[in-house]
């Protein structure tokens, strides 16, 4: 009874457009949710750092080779906001490393593609940053507190990523006859994995209903899709490109695109693990991890010496 | 650092939320001798034109503060890195939405 009433209190409360703060009362259901939703968010920052980091020796120049290394930082940075914001609600940093390990924890499904040309880092600045910059827009109006303000701070600095995405692709459509194909070959490996970024339909979506109730979702995958296809496929006409959809086709009833369906089989395969990347990336991840043991246990045993 | 168990107990750092989901924000300090005489004063002080929908006492011992002049070489780095900003790529006319 007592939960109960709880319960109608904190979604009158979240109704009413306020935030929940850690301190505040939640139910365990809202407190797991934005665990889950937080950490996969940060998981998928910080594993986004390998497909990009593939690019930095061998960056054609050095100013292109200095906006690479500050973005890929960027999204470091935004991992450990958003581990931050998780650790809020009763969470470790060594729990959620954990199950990242354990593969209970999964992150975006699109950075277990591979970076094949200098075009794709082009294509994951346009095409990737772009979806995820649509999700979190959106995500700014979350209704817990350390989250929304987390993804105030991650738009701002996110604003020059999708624009040097972008400029990679006019640079390369501008360049000779194999440019302009590697950067169509690029947008061709990633519009669909993009496209996957946003989840299942609405209507497949188990956790949609839940997580729009708790307002920590604030618009429904599918809606957050079209959002991005609207605005990504006339940027893709005046690079003159084509998006690798023949069923792509301005909807004039509709006021969107019209498109054809995505492969969810591929989806599915890939968020279980079997994309092509994802041994590499979980691998890679691991190692460096383990690598790093050595820090944590020396930085770890100057703190019991001094007094920090 | 602020001399702290003077007669005046000592001193607390205050933050207050103005509206639901906003960050944080430094308003002032006072003294107090616990966690709760420091809420109460906090509340007494700074909270008396508008109720803040958080507020946060912190000890002023436990901030770790840079100085007005270590801050120059202290944030050097970020200075020199004008690619950070949006404004910084060329983006034609007729594309929007980037």
């Amino acid at each position: 009874m007592e939960f109960q009433k709880k319960l109608h209190e904190f979604q009158q409360y979240i109704d009413a457009e306020e935030k929940i703060e850690p301190k505040d009362w939640m139910p365990d259901d809202y407190r797991l949710h934005n665990i889950r939703q937080i950490s996969q968010h940060a998981h998928s920052e910080v594993i986004g750092m390998q497909p990009e980091g593939n690019w930095i020796t061998r960056a054609p120049t050095l100013r292109a080779k200095k906006i690479l290394l500050a973005k890929i930082q960027d999204e470091g940075g935004h991992g450990l906001y958003l581990y931050s914001a998780a650790e809020t609600l009763g969470i470790s940093r060594d729990e959620m490393i954990e199950q990242l390990h354990a593969g209970k924890a999964k992150y975006s499904s699109v950075f277990n593609y591979p970076t094949l040309n200098w075009a794709d880092i082009g294509a994951i600045g346009w095409l990737v940053d772009g979806a995820a910059v649509t999700n979190q827009l959106s995500l700014r109006r979350t209704s817990f507190g350390p989250y929304s303000r987390a993804m105030l701070r991650i738009c701002n600095e996110e604003s020059f990523h999708q624009r040097q995405g972008y400029e990679i692709m006019l640079k390369m459509v501008k360049g000779t006859p194999d440019q302009h194909e590697m950067a169509q070959d690029a947008l061709n490996r990633w519009w669909w994995p993009a496209l996957m970024m946003f989840g299942p339909h609405d209507n497949q979506s188990s956790r949609t209903t839940k997580g729009m109730l708790w307002k920590i979702k604030r618009a429904s995958n599918d809606e957050l899709r079209q959002r991005f296809i609207d605005k990504t496929a006339p940027q893709a006409e005046f690079l003159g490109l084509k998006i690798p959809d023949p069923k792509l086709c301005w909807n004039e009833a509709s006021g969107h695109y019209d498109t054809a369906e995505i492969n969810w089989e591929e989806f599915n395969k890939v968020i279980n693990g079997d994309g092509p990347c994802n041994r590499e990336r979980m691998e890679h991840h691991k190692n460096v991890h383990a690598e790093g043991a050595w820090v944590r246990e020396a930085a770890a045993a100057y703190a019991t010496r001094k007094e920090v | 650092m602020l001399q702290s168990n003077s007669s005046h107990g000592s001193v607390w750092e205050v933050f207050t939320q103005k509206k639901s989901g906003q960050p944080y924000q430094h308003v002032g300090s006072l003294h107090a001798f616990d966690k709760e005489m420091a809420l109460d004063h906090a509340r007494d002080l700074y909270t008396r034109r508008d109720k803040p929908s958080g507020l946060w006492v912190v000890p002023a011992s436990e901030i770790i503060a840079v100085s007005p002049g270590d801050g120059a070489p202290f944030f050097d780095p970020s200075d020199d890195k004008v690619y950070r900003h949006p404004t910084f790529y060329e983006i034609p006319e007729g594309v929007t939405n980037l």
